[in-house]
């Protein structure tokens, strides 16, 4: 994982004109569309995204129409250029964004009554903001053996949405580099290692920013009960600000910035 | 002799209560079934899970006595970590089962056995429900929703809002109990004592009524098995089990719940996916009748002493008055029920006072200690075991199960049996003994989604099978 981190705009006055949802808006230059959306105040729903993290553009679930565009560009991962013309809601994102989530249901084992993180998962939160009342894809329900070998945590690959904030977080943030996505396609799951027992991988710190991360019940804390998980995503933004000595350019100067992370 | 009709299971009527009565040669009543669901799979759909999940998870699967599941579920994984539970968590569990005996006990007496009892068994069954008992008894009907309510908000004081909360936890409980939850349940006690000792009123008023039923509804000898104190005090959720004989003579005292595989055994049957539990030294054989025993209200009553507070304690020596020392009929689960609800009252007004309970200190951690974990509780229905094992890292390996409904199996099949004697007249089957046969069973308190409709009304089909396992005639009620 070695893209460029989140572009963080500078004190600099916005000077690039762009037209979002048919308001006209300034962005700064060589930001993304995500970046400007919430920066005016327009929700766009993201999974993979996390500020302070690189990006990986993987759940398309900030997908937006933009003029001229065939495809639907991701907004995390799309600077803006001037005279861009970008919407951010319509009928064909609307649908677009139902799949994604119900086929992430589909594929996984969430049986949210019995999940650590129920009422702080971000997947229920995507299920419920984009109308996703129920499933018309066959439910897979797999039953991946959970990895509770490790002292401090657990994980259910069952709930994992292959999001890579881990990964990411582990390799970037942390630097031991513990996990990976092995294999691809409905093949593809989160390995831990050299595919082992994530209690035997010696590089883990146990310091518990994937845990964190994750945005749904795959990853916890050992012993944790149903409903009891809340992930703490904004820690990572706290984190690679003080590093950076950034926290001056964003908004709210150096609070921790978790009330924006968690979708909204 | 005649041969048992296989019924297959799947073909279970949906939602309805099935009940075959098996005549013999003679054209008498020889045997009598009644087919009872369980929680299908489920001990296969708990392997795998972390051992934290499980309270939840099983309280999830029974929606009927979800708290009980948790408490029995719960202490399960206080086993298996290996820790003892901090007081304050010890009285605010104690809480949340004690309410939940009212809410359930409340609900079986005033919505679904009231109407029988007060209305009369041969009432018209459109009028003999619990909207039939509001125009009749209308105070009755009020008090009793107020009750629940009550029992209501002593469960959600500890588990949370929500039917199938998330306060019981494995090691104690999820929060520490606050002042102005003691000030609401303070509150609302005196009117729930109210309402419950008019109801015993009620229902001791009621006795000479029903002799006959008395003495037909499962009045027969059977083992009793419950938790209960050293000295024979009523217990609900601590502490040992114990055993006694249809004459009252002790069998087997403080046996520990983990232990339950040295006394009982679980007959698997053809007809049902209920396991049979029965009383292992009493069999000899394939069949587990010889073993019979009842758990629940009656079980509890009869193997107690005493209540050890004073207005249940009262009403006991009351019954036994009229009883004796054991109260045989299965129709005095009644009574027993609601000198639990009494009781169950005067145990939370000791324990609200409690300066213990609010202390903060409410959940031990600790990792995995133990391969295997116990936890036994005083369901409403009768004493549930739930038994697990783990792995080295506490993911679950097998579970076992044992509830109320099927601990009562045996009694219920001879509760129907007898019923079925006295009252099927020739090879037709009339409503006076469908109701009576629904109300022998209502006696336990099964815990099928049905038996518990709303209505008053079980959904059931009553079955009377020849020795060829032809259906002679067949009722049903929907
Ligand atoms: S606990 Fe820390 S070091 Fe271990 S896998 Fe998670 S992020 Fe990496
Ligand atoms: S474990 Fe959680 S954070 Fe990691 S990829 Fe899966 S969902 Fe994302
Ligand atoms: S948030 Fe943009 S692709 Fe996941």
């Amino acid at each position: 994982m070695t893209a460029a981190p989140t572009p963080r705009p500078g004190g600099a006055r916005p000077s690039v004109p762009v037209t979002l949802d048919g308001t006209d808006v300034l962005a700064h230059e060589g930001e993304t569309i995500l970046a400007l959306a919430r920066r005016v105040g327009v929700p766009i729903p993201t999974l993979c995204q996390l500020d302070g993290l690189s990006v990986y553009g993987g759940c398309r679930l900030c997908s937006v129409e933009v003029a001229g565009e065939h495809r639907l560009p991701l907004a995390c991962a799309t600077e803006v250029v001037p005279e861009m013309e970008v919407r951010t809601t319509s009928p064909t994102l609307a649908n677009h964004r139902r799949r994604i989530v119900a086929l992430l249901f589909a594929e996984g084992s969430h049986v949210c009554a019995a999940c650590v993180a129920s009422g702080a998962c971000e997947l229920q939160d995507l299920a419920s903001e984009n109308g996703v009342d129920h499933i018309s894809y066959e439910m897979t329900f797999p039953r991946t053996p959970v990895d509770a070998s490790h002292p401090k945590f657990i994980l259910d690959r069952d709930r994992c949405v292959l999001c890579t904030r881990c990964v990411r977080v582990c390799d970037e943030i942390e630097g031991a580099h513990v996990w990976d996505i092995a294999q691809r396609g409905n093949q593809a799951h989160l390995i831990a290692g050299m595919d082992q027992p994530w209690g035997e991988v010696s590089s883990c710190t146990w310091c518990g920013k994937c845990v964190a991360v994750c945005p749904t019940g795959a990853l916890a804390w050992q012993g944790t009960a149903p409903g009891e998980l809340h992930a703490d995503p904004g820690l990572i933004a706290f984190l690679t600000d003080a590093r950076d000595g950034t926290w001056d350019d964003r908004a709210g100067g150096n609070e921790r910035r978790d009330d924006e992370e968690v979708a909204p | 002799m005649h041969d048992i009709h296989t019924i297959d299971p799947v073909s279970r009527i949906e939602g309805h209560a099935k009940i075959t009565l098996h005549l013999d040669e003679d054209g008498g009543v020889a045997d009598a079934r009644f087919h009872v669901t369980e929680f299908r799979g489920f001990e296969e759909f708990c392997r795998g899970r972390p051992l934290a999940e499980m309270p939840s998870l099983t309280a999830r699967t029974c929606g009927i006595c979800p708290v009980s599941h948790l408490l029995a579920s719960a202490k399960a994984t206080d086993a298996i970590h290996a820790v003892s539970i901090p007081p304050a968590a010890t009285l605010q569990r104690q809480l949340a089962n004690l309410g939940q005996i009212v809410q359930s006990h409340v609900l079986s007496f005033f919505h679904l056995s009231a109407p029988d009892l007060l209305l009369g068994m041969d009432a018209d069954p459109a009028t003999r429900n619990v909207f039939g008992l509001m125009q009749t008894e209308p105070e009755i009907v009020r008090g009793g929703i107020r009750l629940r309510q009550f029992g209501q908000e002593v469960i959600e004081s500890v588990a949370g809002q929500r039917i199938h909360g998330k306060g019981i936890v494995p090691g104690g409980v999820a929060d520490p109990f606050t002042t102005e939850k003691r000030n609401a349940i303070r509150s609302g006690l005196d009117e729930a004592l109210g309402s419950a000792t008019q109801a015993l009123a009620l229902l001791t008023s009621l006795q000479d009524r029903f002799t006959r039923e008395i003495e037909v509804f499962g009045r027969f000898d059977s083992l009793y098995l419950s938790h209960c104190a050293p000295d024979g005090t009523w217990e609900h959720l601590d502490g040992k089990l114990r055993i006694i004989d249809a004459e009252g003579a002790t069998v087997i005292d403080q046996l520990d719940p983990a232990d339950y595989r040295s006394v009982l055994g679980e007959a698997a049957k053809h007809d049902s996916y209920l396991k049979v539990p029965y009383y292992k030294p009493l069999v000899t054989g394939d069949d587990p009748r010889p073993g019979m025993y009842r758990v629940g209200p009656l079980a509890r009553i009869n193997i107690a002493e005493r209540f050890g507070t004073p207005i249940a304690d009262a009403g006991l020596a009351d019954l036994r008055e009229r009883t004796g020392r054991i109260a045989a009929s299965s129709f005095h689960y009644h009574h027993a029920r609601i000198l639990e609800v009494i009781a169950s009252l005067e145990r939370i007004d000791g324990i609200i006072d409690d300066p213990v309970l609010l202390d903060p200190r409410v959940r031990a951690q600790a990792g995995i200690n133990a391969r295997r974990g116990v936890g036994a509780s005083e369901a409403p229905r009768g004493t549930l075991f739930h038994d697990y094992e783990v792995d080295d890292h506490g993911v679950i390996t097998a579970v076992n199960l044992i509830i109320a409904t099927g601990q009562n199996e045996l009694a219920m099949n001879r509760t129907i049996l007898d019923i079925a004697r006295e009252y099927v007249d020739g090879s037709t089957l009339t409503d006076g003994v469908l109701n009576r046969v629904e109300a022998g069973i209502r006696a336990y308190d099964p815990c099928l989604s049905c038996s518990t409709h709303a209505m008053g009304q079980m959904p059931m089909v009553l079955q009377l099978l020849a020795p060829d396992g032809d259906v002679v005639c067949e009722r049903r009620r929907e």
